[in-house]
């Protein structure tokens, strides 16, 4: 291969994904780095990168335990380039921005890690305090003091206003959860976070959380790390066969603000992916959407160009064009709200996966060569076009 | 048990007249002198020109809903539900919307568009603004 200045991912990995693990998150960041070091065919003295989002949050354990310092240290990693923070545009633009430092040569093997450990420190509050709540100031001042503490109340309110403006339904919402439970019973690291598929009865039977979110359109909090390893396109020679490109990446943001934008950052960050490549929305063979909550895969089909703006819910509708065998498999491993809430990685892991043919019993047909994997939503957007060309 | 107290917002030289305002029965909002527009969060800094000629200026109070939400789940103990969480467009303040609460009335009575009024809840020194129904 000649000069090659691409960037691919080569490797993926996981621990266990469970809810209030005693495994420490140290632990559980080794075991999904050594899952994708093996993948990759590599070593960790190969490695001389690492990147991660959002970085240690020191305010809230549970939210991001392991500092890209902290991972350094740990694994006698001898980093060329690092990075490590929360002002980026979302979760996967740590895998972008490992992206363009292999292409511009800083580095040429790039860790990129995602650990969570939200179940485990809320059952274990001496060990992870919980974020304060009393005394807010930043962001949290325009919104807390109204009792929106959660991010489920920010996103249902563009839920909500793309009901009226549309006429999305709540069974059209429900899609969501039901096609990543099903997807999610056949994944083996989903097992703790769902049993079985859901029903529409159950779905309709389910608390409130905020209208029009019930119970099973908010994610689960989670323990587990997802690593993906990012490599320079003239290091190919050392790794495994089979990797797969990152062809285009998008982050925008207008207004950080969950309130005074217009609408979310997905959609213009969606019109940028595609100005950066020449594939196009029919050439995509699977999605892997954010779906912390169930509004946000509607919202990326549209901002994506999947369908038009106010379609998406009509493009969901009875969940056949979306699932693993439909024209568009979406969230083919569980999503957040199947396989918990890895926090943005999980769907670049996925879309790998599946693009390299290792997705097992939920593996789509088609040998797929296409995928988006996004992350975000309200202020955050960022979008990976993965392809395996 | 009793609800418990709103969050506190730290009040600095930017937020302090939008969340003492309510003291004097004022909405206050961070107006450019220089090009007119309004910055909100407020800052020191017009965000649309770049003029540190800020003032404190108490708007109308009225607005409409531009979308909501009717929270059932009770985030913090105590906390009674169901309530609406709300984001509230401004008539005269441009480009604004206030995340908020509309009191007063049953949840289920408020919808989109419905025309809104600010009203005060005050804690300890701070006047959250709320919004009812507009008769």
């Amino acid at each position: 291969m000649g000069l090659n200045h691409e960037a691919y991912i080569t490797g993926v990995g996981q621990s266990e994904v469970g809810i209030r693990l005693t495994r420490s998150p140290m632990g559980l960041t080794k075991d999904a780095i050594m899952e994708a070091l093996a993948d990759a065919g590599l070593t960790l003295d190969q490695i001389d990168g690492v990147a991660s989002y959002p970085g240690k949050s020191h305010g809230y354990l549970g939210f991001s335990p392991c500092g890209v310092d902290e991972v350094i240290e740990q694994f006698g990693i001898k980093a060329r380039w690092h990075f490590g923070g929360g002002e980026i545009p979302a979760q996967l633009s740590a895998i972008a921005e490992a992206a363009n430092a292999v292409k511009t040569g800083q580095a040429r093997h790039i860790i990129c890690f995602r650990t969570v450990y939200e179940a485990a420190a809320m059952s274990r509050p001496e060990e992870f305090p919980a974020l304060r709540r009393d005394t807010v100031d930043g962001y949290s001042q325009w919104s807390a003091p109204f009792f929106a503490t959660s991010a489920a109340c920010w996103v249902a309110q563009y839920a909500m206003r793309h009901m009226k403006d549309y006429g999305m339904t709540r069974d059209q919402l429900a899609q969501v959860a039901l096609n990543a439970t099903r997807n999610a019973a056949i994944n083996p690291r989903a097992g703790a976070i769902t049993k079985e598929p859901l029903t529409m009865e159950k779905y309709m039977g389910a608390r409130m959380i905020t209208s029009p979110f019930c119970l099973y359109d908010c994610d689960r909090f989670t323990d587990c790390s997802t690593v993906v390893i990012v490599s320079a396109g003239d290091a190919l020679d050392e790794v495994s066969p089979n990797p797969v490109r990152i062809a285009a990446t998008a982050g925008t943001v207008e207004r950080w603000s969950w309130d005074q934008a217009e609408w979310m950052a997905s959609y213009p960050t969606g019109k940028e992916l595609w100005t950066k490549t020449d594939y196009r929305p029919k050439d995509v063979d699977t999605v892997q959407f954010y779906d912390g909550f169930a509004f946000f895969p509607i919202s990326w089909l549209e901002a994506l160009g999947f369908c038009e703006v106010g379609e998406g819910h009509k493009f969901i509708e009875g969940g056949t064009r979306i699932a693993r065998d439909g024209e568009l498999p979406l969230n083919t491993g569980g999503g957040q709200i199947g396989a918990g809430r890895l926090h943005g990685f999980g769907f670049a892991h996925e879309a790998a996966t599946q693009l390299r043919g290792k997705a097992g019993a939920r593996q789509i047909p088609g040998d797929p060569k296409v995928a988006v994997a996004t992350s975000g939503g309200g202020p955050l957007a960022a979008a990976l076009l993965l392809a395996r060309d | 048990m009793s609800p418990p107290p709103r969050p506190r917002p730290k009040l600095d030289d930017d937020n302090r007249a939008f969340w003492t305002g309510g003291a004097e029965g004022k909405l206050n909002m961070m107006l450019c002198g220089d090009c007119g527009e309004f910055t909100h969060p407020p800052r020191q800094i017009c965000r649309h020109c770049q003029s540190e000629n800020m003032n404190a200026k108490a708007v109308a109070g009225t607005g409409t809903v531009a979308t909501y939400t009717i929270n059932y789940q009770a985030w913090m103990p105590g906390l009674e539900v169901p309530f609406v969480i709300a984001r509230v467009r401004l008539d005269d303040v441009p480009g604004v919307v206030l995340t908020t609460n509309v009191i007063n009335c049953a949840p289920e009575d408020v919808d989109f568009g419905d025309r809104v009024k600010v009203t005060f809840d005050e804690q300890n020194g701070i006047w959250y603004p709320l919004f009812e129904k507009a008769a």
